[in-house]
Parts: structure tokens; C-alpha cells; sequence
């Protein structure tokens, strides 16, 4: 098993395509931390202006790394599952369509076995990303921007978050994102044993999380407890629990988090999502004519 | 001989089409197994359930006597197979790829026993080539190595010479002779080239909108009791004429295009010959025009 793993990484990373991802998420970083580091206090400014009137912080303090990563997390955690499709989009029909699906196949190793093995070099990739997001956005931010208490908005409210509570809450938001964004590769990866080729996956997989993430995001009452709760977008932005906190007479409890029922509910329902695109996969491929 | 595959009433289906419809044969040990069919016969529906490609509707397939359904991997383990055109992972080298497929097949490889593989389809130096800018012909051979690699009992090969130019074609037979005369390894070779089927199979299925037609050692299929027979004279016209006047007038099946065809039996043509000689007729030579070609086919033309 463990050399069939190493057979599939090996594949993965001795494709150029896979460092596109790599490239893209290190341009966006870059790109988002040049204009904070050069517009960052007006762009505080506005963030603040739609606050509680009552609040004011100096610019210079609320912008640090911690908040740096912070921005970048909001918007690169719904750009980064278009990047995970890539991979894990491509790892049974890329096969097929490049005419090595039925030599992998009628080697003796089992469906299930060579299912579970590419699945598990999707999620090993997923991780492997997740680690290069956090070490730009959160390490290089750190020494570009120093560090310092936390500000986050929630609603008309601002959390503050006293630097020594941070890292651990970064760690914990990472895990998650990951969790969702295996969701996401297992998605990708159930369509691509449907296929034959690697764009349709692909693009599939892209089409669901714009859908999804537009109908999380719009606020229609109506939407929120009949569909909303059964989207598996919706709970990809569980990471966001760990830095909101508890509050006692408007001081933060130090290690507190406001809801962690529902984050440990959202993860249940992405890992549940996971297994059934994953099973999926499996029982389908196990019963498919590889005709490619 | 003992078989190495047996086939035993197996029908594929695609919706209403019947690909593969109630075929049985047999594959003996240590031969060339000719797998022969126009395009859309069923070889390639065939081989890929030899393979656990695709699922039979019906039918049971047994090789090195056990039930494939039940024993995949072991059997798998002793199979090395080309299927169709052998597309490899072209952004990696031709060394990185058998090294792949020979762990897949559960083997433990070194990169002495590569290189040997390598060589004997006659790409040592391009081993550090990636596959991307190798010929058809050169990935046609690096898929017979892949197939060779873990050293299997048994190998599939569908189409094997497709893309290989004269030279390239004549090694892969030689190949596939030292395969099987010198090591004793047992082949299934499918191929739309007769001509070339006729020099490496010992025994032949013929098949043909997925039902056998014919099945066979290949002397008796390319010998049977009637032969076409075509007269080389440097008098076409008057050798017609004399044949008309004989009694084998009834056995002239052509005299077209100033060609003279009897359909005779092959202890006939002394005679025939003797005949003609008598009647002044210089015969240059009486030429059996029953090859692999002419009875595939008489047997598929239809």
C-alpha cells in the first residue's frame, strides 16, 4: 500500500501542472500583501468605518500579520478548492483519458486498493497546499508585518485577541480548512471516476463550489434553513469559529471560542460528505467497464 | 497440452449490442495464441475481460486453472499485457515508467533488470528520454517492455506491431518467437496484420461480429482440402481454351483479368500440371492461392 502511495506522489509531483497551484497561491499572497503593506491603513479605515461608531483602534495596530493572514484566509479559502480540483480532478480520468487507467488496472492490485491509494495522494496534496498557504500568509506576514492583537470584525462587533492567543487558533483554523477542503478533493475525485477525461471533473467541480459558495453567501432568509445548512460550503467557513470568542463584561476570555458545538458539527457534516463522495467513487468504479 | 486459458461460453453486452456473443476457446501452454477479427469483431472486448477490464455478461474465463473472477491477483501477478496502443505517462521517462509498472506488478526491481528490459526492445538509450518525444513505434515497444517486465508466464498483446515500420515489425516477431520458443512463455497476440500473423501463430481464433468462426492449429486452417490454384503460363488465352475443353472446366473459378483460377484439391495439381505440359502449355508454376489473407476472408465476408 505504502508503495502505491509513493508510486502515485511520485506521478503527482513530476507533473509541472501540479506546481501551478503552488505558483498561483504564492502570486495572490504576494500580490495582497504588497497592497496592505502599501494601502493597508486605508483599507482599515474603511473596514472600521462600517463598524460600532463607539470602537476605534489606531490603524498601525490593528494592521499585523496575525490580520494580514486573516485577510488572506478570507479570500483565498474559497479560491483554493478551484486549485484542489486541478489534482484530484484529474487522478482517475486523467488516466483514463491518457490510456493508462487499463494498465493500471489489469495490474494485481485491487479497485478499491488503487481508489483509496490516489485518494489518499489528493488529500496528501490538499495538505501539502494547506502548509504552503500558512507559511505565506501566515509566517511571511508575520516578519513583513510584525505582530500584535487581533482584530475581527463579527457583524457590528470586533473581537480582540491578545497576540499570546493567536497561533494556537491559526493551527486549529488550518486543521479545519483542510478538513474542508478534503471535501472538496473528494468531490472532485468522485466526479472524475465518472469521466474519461480531466476537464469535465474539473469544471464540474468548479461549477458546484461558485454555486454553492454564492447561495452560502446570500443572505435570503429563506435560504438559510432550507438549503444553506446542507451545503457543504457552508460549513467550509467553520475555520472562522476559532477567532470568535467569548467575552465576559467586553474583555475576551483568553483560550475561549464562541461556538465550538458548531465547528465540531460542521467538521462532522464535511468528514460525512467526504466519505459518501468517496464511497461513491468506489462503488462506481468498481462495476465500471474501463473501455478509455 | 494442457491450457493456459479457458474461455467457456463468454457474451458481452453493451445495451442491445452483443459484443462478445457466447465464445469459447482455448490458449494451450507455451504457444502463440493468433487472436484474428475485423474491426469491431470483439478481440479487444475479448482481451479486456481476459484482463478484468470490463465485466462479462455471461460466461466464465479460467487461467493458469483458476477462476479469474476469484483469483485476480494471482493471475494478474503471471500476466503482463499491450493493450490496444500503449499510452504511457509521457512527462516521465521511459525508465521512470517501467520502474512504475513493474512495482505495480508487486515485483522488486533494479535498475540493472530495467535497463536489460530496455534493451531488449532496443531503447538502452533512450532510457532517460521522457516519453513524450518518442515515436508511435518506440512507445509500442516500451509498452511490450512494460508488459515483459516482472518476467510473466503469460502475455496479452493487442496489435503489437501497430505504428512499427519493417524493421521494427520483424524484431517485435523475433521477440515474440524467442518468447515463446526459448523461454516457453505462453502469447495472445491480436493483430490485423495476417501476414504477419501467419509466421508467429502456432494456433488461431478467428472471430467476427463476436462469435467464433473458426478455431485452430494454423496448418490445418491454411490447409485444407481445396486449394485455389493460379496458373503462371506465358499463354494465358490457350491454357483456357484447354482447360474448357477438359474436364476441369467445372472446377475454374476465375479467368478474369487474364488470370487462370481452379479451385481443385491439392492431390490434383500433379495432374493438372501434367495435363497442361502434354497440351504444349509452358506452366511457369501453379501457385496455391490460399493464404491466412484469402480465408480470413472467405470466412468473414459476410
Amino acid at each position: 500500500m505504502l508503495q502505491l502511495l509513493n508510486i502515485e506522489l511520485y506521478k503527482i509531483f513530476k507533473r509541472p501542472r501540479t506546481f501551478i497551484a503552488f505558483g498561483v497561491i504564492a502570486a495572490i499572497i504576494f500580490l495582497i500583501q504588497i497592497a496592505l503593506k502599501f494601502g493597508g491603513e486605508e483599507y482599515v479605515g474603511m473596514m472600521m468605518s462600517g463598524l460600532n461608531s463607539t470602537f476605534d483602534a489606531p490603524a498601525d495596530q490593528v494592521m499585523n500579520g496575525y490580520f494580514v493572514c486573516f485577510i488572506i484566509l478570507n479570500l483565498l479559502l474559497i479560491h483554493v478548492p478551484i486549485l484542489v480540483a486541478l489534482v484530484a480532478g484529474d487522478m482517475i480520468s486523467g488516466e483514463a483519458n491518457m490510456g493508462t487507467l487499463r494498465l493500471l488496472v489489469s495490474k494485481p492490485v485491487s479497485r478499491t486498493q488503487l481508489l483509496l491509494v490516489k485518494f489518499t495522494a489528493a488529500c496528501i496534496y490538499t495538505f501539502l497546499l494547506l502548509i504552503w498557504v500558512a507559511v505565506l500568509s501566515l509566517f511571511l506576514s508575520m516578519l513583513l508585518f510584525g505582530t500584535n492583537q487581533l482584530f475581527v470584525a463579527r457583524g457590528e462587533e470586533v473581537n480582540i485577541i491578545s497576540a499570546s492567543d493567536i497561533l494556537w487558533r491559526y493551527v486549529a483554523a488550518f486543521a479545519f480548512a483542510t478538513v474542508g477542503l478534503i471535501t472538496v478533493a473528494a468531490l472532485s475525485f468522485m466526479l472524475s471516476a465518472f469521466a474519461d477525461n480531466s476537464i469535465g471533473p474539473i469544471v464540474a467541480t468548479v461549477c458546484v463550489i461558485i454555486v454553492f459558495t454564492i447561495l452560502t453567501q446570500m443572505q435570503i432568509p429563506f435560504y438559510d434553513n432550507t438549503i444553506k445548512p446542507y451545503l457543504f460550503t457552508t460549513h467550509m467557513l467553520g475555520w472562522k469559529g476559532f477567532f470568535y470568542v467569548k467575552g465576559e463584561e467586553g474583555v475576551t476570555i483568553e483560550r475561549s471560542i464562541g461556538n465550538l458545538p458548531a465547528i465540531i458539527r460542521s467538521g462532522l457534516i464535511l468528514t460525512g460528505y467526504a466519505a459518501l463522495f468517496l464511497f461513491t467513487a468506489i462503488w462506481y468504479f468498481k462495476r465500471k467497464n474501463i473501455l478509455s | 497440452m494442457s491450457s493456459i486459458i479457458q474461455v467457456k461460453h463468454l457474451s458481452k453486452e453493451f445495451g442491445d449490442i452483443k459484443a462478445v456473443n457466447d465464445l469459447s476457446f482455448e490458449v494451450p501452454a507455451g504457444q502463440v495464441y493468433g487472436f484474428l477479427g475485423q474491426n469491431g469483431a470483439g478481440k479487444s472486448t475479448t482481451i479486456r475481460m481476459l484482463l478484468t477490464l470490463i465485466t462479462p455478461t455471461a460466461g466464465s474465463i479460467e487461467i493458469f486453472g483458476m477462476d479469474l473472477h476469484h483469483h485476480r491477483k494471482e493471475i494478474l501477478r503471471q500476466t503482463g499485457a499491450m493493450i490496444e496502443k500503449p499510452d504511457l505517462y509521457k512527462y516521465l521517462t521511459a525508465l521512470e515508467n517501467l520502474r512504475i509498472f513493474a512495482l505495480m506488478s508487486g515485483i522488486k526491481v533494479t535498475e540493472k533488470i530495467l535497463m536489460d528490459q530496455l534493451a531488449m526492445v532496443g531503447l538502452a538509450e533512450r532510457a532517460k528520454s521522457k516519453v513524450k518525444t518518442f515515436s508511435q513505434g518506440m512507445k509500442q515497444r516500451l509498452g511490450i517492455a512494460v508488459a515483459l517486465v516482472h518476467d510473466p508466464k503469460l502475455i496479452i498483446l493487442d496489435e503489437p506491431t501497430n505504428g512499427l515500420d519493417p524493421q521494427g515489425i520483424a524484431d517485435i516477431r523475433k521477440l515474440i518467437l524467442h518468447l515463446s520458443g526459448d523461454l516457453g512463455k505462453t502469447l495472445v497476440v491480436s493483430s490485423h496484420l495476417l501476414g504477419e500473423m501467419e509466421l508467429i501463430a502456432d494456433n488461431m481464433l478467428i472471430i467476427d461480429r463476436g462469435r467464433k468462426v473458426v478455431e485452430g492449429k494454423k496448418e490445418a486452417l491454411l490447409n485444407p482440402e481445396k486449394v485455389q490454384v493460379e496458373i503462371i503460363t506465358d499463354d494465358k488465352e490457350r491454357a483456357l481454351a484447354v482447360l474448357k475443353e477438359t474436364a476441369w472446366r467445372k472446377n475454374m473459378v476465375s479467368s478474369a483479368n487474364g488470370t487462370v483460377l481452379l479451385e481443385i484439391s491439392k492431390a490434383d495439381i500433379p495432374e493438372l500440371n501434367r495435363e497442361l505440359t502434354e497440351k504444349g502449355i509452358n506452366i511457369f508454376s501453379l501457385r496455391p492461392k490460399h493464404t491466412l489473407e484469402d480465408f480470413f476472408l472467405s470466412l468473414t465476408k459476410n
